[in-house]
């Protein structure tokens, strides 16, 4: 135990129920001018339209809701509190030029039904950030209207599905290597296409001799996370993108992992024809406890045709404008242009790195995660000796048999002050322990991470109960999801009323 | 740390990539700009950006006063820089808060229970008539023209490869979906009605009988809901089966059109076809109470091609604003505030009407009108920037029949002079029109 407080100690944490358990009539923390205009007789507007009871909407003061979300925060662990090494999730440093930036007047109160002539900056910050991120990817043609990564596949796919459309054949499937994200193989199934699995070699890649056995004529698309969801880079990826091309496929790159590329390769330069970002990964915008994300979409220029509409164009008279008249768009997938806000911060992390910047950036994530290799390599099982980019997976092989799995050590982790990494994922490693650090760690913190990691192997020696029982520094123990799933209770309700 | 790892050179650690992939030059983009530039540079583009203006624009996006509480909150870095809560020990202040935005989502919308955020208004009401798809078996949906348009083309992309057929139904001189054509197009194969209330026009639907229409025949209903202030004065759809409400209004700002905060409530019986995130309570080892993700089967990460939805990434931050928002006006502040929205946009109608055609004058409404003119609204607009106004949103594009008409928004944030300069250029342009209608009538006809 004498290693949790290197990093985390325990200290006074405030009880706080829910907010309803403290409301009471007449509390408020609302004020409206005096109305100027006349007065309305809501029952002659409305009849049996209005609404006369908000039901169990809570009362409370300003003081109160300021304390209850304060406390609850003081529940949550944070990158602003420490390392964060979900791997594939790339929970990097939030700048707060960025959240600066994205509250200032004109950009955040824009209105997206506003005249052109008055859209000129929002339009503009769209433009730069466009032609930095297809610099960036090496890709032509560019839609920032997908909210998040997996509306992004979607997005891609049903341009991948369109294209096939206009040569005559929609084509029937999509492959997709075992070591994928589950939103791979959901997004496929929502555009109507049957997925196939592609089993990795033994080296953690795509094996390029399957590919070519299972390449035909009624495959649409290869999705390929590059790097892998290992971490590894697919070496054969110009290869993998002929064997598609050769058979008039195409090749779908999901960019979750592209913290690992930026500045030091491009996409477009190893054959993918289509790829999402996930701004909230690569580029920096918070991730806010689960979203909003952003990810675009860059394509080659055989998909240009099909991107969603509107797109941003620059008109006749040097300004910009919306396109909407597409006729081979693949159409909307979201209302208006997609998560502003997102491109605002997005860009904002751009212009404060610059070309040294982005390429230092990513030679640290991938210098910090092979740091993490070496420190723990011997003390977890290492199931992939082929070299690791931005991120490393390990297994609990060596701890499991001491009954202690991925999941537990996680929870232990948690007891000296980290955020677990991501657990058993990938599918394809049995008890997988993913790590990301990204390159915002110093080397101090990655330090105290590897020893954290290195004491709670030698707690799995010694007393592998004490892991099982983990956390035991929390506010809460291990939490009964088996009792939520069954019996869900997803809302609150007060006692006594009936459901 | 290089020699620790045991390499020479940081060239060394991305010798995976074949060289002749890797980038040996500079990235062409700006050059490293320190944060004083940053900060000016989008000073500058929100310059452009109609800094200043005074909008009568809504149409799903809406400008509602936003509480201080609500930044200084949600920008806390235990919030901001944190993950999805699947580490529930170390996220309970997340979780708990979803549980508590599902609560009160769930009382809005007069539904038993709701999910922890949607992308947005428009991928919520795709995503619910694919709900309704998997709930009922049955493969094609029937939709109200009077559907926020750019929510119509979403569903468009989303049901093309899911084999949804779809049929439109048009709206009656009240605005109002038409009920007569409704019942003819519903039938033993729909799987929903998906209508919005207030519609587009800012209309309020009788959600009641268009229920009973749908249930009729077996088909479930869907109301989406893009003016989320409504729900403080206007009876939540209860008789509905999914809500799909874009919650923008509740302490989102307008953003130019994103992020913002789609949800999906709904009934009980239903809970397992509906995508995306779900909070629930359950207790720890000492019986304490805790929250977590639960039903994730349902979800991409355990069910791959065969879940409920691709959606991974919500809008979690957007929908704690909301939460802050909801909490900061609560039972009493949603209703006064919907009330002066209320107010405002009968004020503004009623002058408009003086002297252009409000048009749907025949069924309520909330704080949206449709003002048809005799000049064509983008002229008029383009006066009124002049004059530092943004005009109604024209109809023109998604609905030709409504000829020279306009959609405008009023809410607690336009003053009443506000609405007055504004109805008094457009009384000016009504004037100087009907003046050279009565001189050069071919002129005008064109």
């Amino acid at each position: 135990m004498k290693h949790v407080t290197r990093k985390a100690t325990r200290h006074i944490n405030q009880n706080e129920g829910l907010i309803f358990e403290k409301s009471s009539p007449g509390k408020a923390a609302w004020k409206l001018p005096p109305l100027d205009v006349p007065e309305v007789d809501t029952a002659k507007l409305l009849g049996k339209q209005e609404r006369k009871d908000l039901g169990d909407m809570p009362e409370v003061s300003e003081i109160e809701i300021i304390r209850h979300f304060t406390r609850l925060s003081t529940w949550n662990y944070a990158i602003d509190l420490g390392m964060y090494p979900l791997g594939s999730c790339t929970m990097k440093y939030n700048p707060r030029v960025n959240e600066f930036v994205a509250r200032v007047e004109g950009l955040a109160n824009g209105h997206p039904y506003q005249a052109e002539k008055i859209s000129q900056g929002a339009l503009r910050i769209m433009q730069t950030l466009s032609d930095c991120l297809l610099e960036i990817t090496g890709m032509d043609a560019i839609t920032l209207q997908p909210a998040a990564g997996a509306q992004g596949e979607m997005t891609g796919l049903l341009m991948v599905r369109a294209y096939h459309e206009s040569k005559g054949n929609a084509r029937k499937k999509i492959l997709i290597p075992d070591s994928a994200h589950g939103t791979n193989p959901a997004t496929a199934a929502s555009v109507g296409y049957a997925v196939e699995n592609l089993k990795s070699n033994d080296r953690g890649m795509v094996d390029v001799a399957a590919l070519a056995a299972q390449m035909n004529e009624d495959v649409a698309a290869l999705m390929v996370t590059n790097p892998n969801t290992l971490g590894i880079f697919e070496q054969e990826i110009h290869k993998i993108a002929d064997l598609m091309h050769a058979k008039g496929g195409l090749l779908y790159m999901d960019g979750a992992n592209m913290n690992a590329l930026v500045a030091k390769a491009r996409p477009g330069d190893f054959g993918a024809d289509v790829m999402h970002l996930n701004l909230h990964k690569t580029f920096s915008t918070p991730h806010g406890g689960g979203g909003p994300g952003s990810g675009p979409v860059a394509v080659k220029k055989i998909l240009e045709p099909f991107l969603p509409t509107p797109v941003v164009v620059t008109k006749a008279d040097g300004t910009l404008g919306f396109e909407y008249n597409r006729p081979q768009s693949v159409g909307r997938v979201r209302a208006f242009y997609g998560n502003f806000g997102m491109f605002i911060r997005a860009l904002a992390y751009i212009f404060a790195n610059g070309p040294d910047g982005l390429r230092q950036t990513t030679e640290d994530a991938v210098l910090n995660a092979n740091y993490i290799r070496k420190g723990l390599e011997g003390v977890y099982d290492l199931p992939y000796s082929t070299p690791s980019m931005h991120e490393v997976v390990f297994s609990d092989k060596i701890q499991a048999k001491k009954g202690v799995k991925t999941m537990d050590l996680a929870k232990r982790l948690i007891d000296y002050g980290f955020h677990p990494y991501t657990t058993a994922f990938p599918l394809i490693v049995a008890g997988a322990l993913m790590i990301e650090p990204t390159e915002s760690e110093p080397k101090e913190e990655l330090d105290l991470f590897i020893e954290a990691m290195k004491s709670i192997a030698q707690e799995v020696e010694e007393d592998p109960q004490f892991v099982l029982d983990a956390p035991h520094n929390t506010r809460i123990s291990r939490l009964d999801e088996t009792a939520a799933a069954r019996k869900p209770v997803l809302r609150w309700r007060p006692e006594g009323k009936p459901v | 740390m290089l020699k620790a790892i045991g390499v020479h050179s940081i060239d060394d650690l991305f010798s995976p990539i074949p060289a002749e992939y890797r980038l040996t030059r500079d990235l062409a983009i700006p050059r490293q700009m320190a944060e004083s530039e940053i900060v000016d540079w989008f000073k500058q583009r929100a310059k452009e950006n109609g800094e200043g203006y005074t909008s009568f624009l809504g149409a799903g996006a809406y400008s509602h006063y936003r509480p201080v509480v609500i930044d200084a909150l949600v920008q806390r870095g235990e919030f901001l820089t944190s993950y999805t809560p699947y580490q529930a020990e170390f996220a309970q202040g997340t979780l708990q808060a979803i549980f508590e935005f599902q609560t009160m989502i769930s009382e809005l919308t007069g539904m038993d229970l709701a999910n922890a955020s949607m992308y947005d208004g428009s991928t919520g009401a795709a995503e619910a008539v694919m709900m309704a798809v998997r709930i009922t078996g049955r493969h094609s949906a029937v939709i109200a023209r009077n559907l926020h348009p750019e929510y119509r083309e979403v569903l468009n992309t989303y049901a093309t490869h899911q084999a949804i057929s779809q049929k439109l139904v048009s709206f009656t001189g009240s605005g109002q979906i038409d009920r007569k054509e409704l019942e003819k197009a519903v039938g033993d194969d729909t799987a929903c009605v998906l209508i919005q209330s207030p519609n587009f026009f800012g209309t309020i639907e009788d959600v009641e009988a268009i229920a009973e229409i749908a249930h009729k025949r077996g088909a479930l209903l869907i109301v989406s809901i893009a003016e989320a202030a409504s729900l403080g004065i206007v009876e939540p759809p209860r008789t509905a089966d999914i809500v799909a409400m874009e919650a923008q209004s509740f302490g989102v700002p307008l953003g130019f059109g994103g992020p913002y905060c789609g949800v999906l409530a709904t009934k009980e019986k239903f809970v397992r076809q509906m995508p995306g995130r779900l909070a629930g309570q359950t207790v720890d080892k000492n019986g304490k109470r805790g929250f977590v993700l639960t039903l994730a089967t349902r979800e991409q990460h355990i069910r791959r091609e065969k879940a409920t939805s691709n959606i991974c990434t919500n809008q979690a931050l957007v929908a704690l604003m909301v939460n802050i928002f909801m909490t900061v006006y609560g039972k009493v502040g949603l209703r006064e505030l919907a009330r002066q929205n209320l107010a405002k946009a009968a004020y503004g109608a009623d002058q408009f009407s003086k002297h252009a055609r409000v048009l749907f004058a025949g069924a309520p409404r909330f704080n949206e009108f449709v003002v048809q003119t005799s000049e064509d609204p983008y002229a008029i607009n383009s006066r009124l920037l002049g004059h530092k106004i943004v005009g109604g949103l024209p109809l023109k594009k998604f609905y030709p029949e409504l000829g020279h008409a306009a959609l405008w928004c009023c809410t607690e944030l336009t003053t009443r002079s506000m609405i007055d300069t504004a109805v008094g250029l457009v009384a000016e342009s009504e004037r100087s029109v009907r003046s050279m209608k009565d001189a050069e009538p071919e002129e005008v006809a064109r």
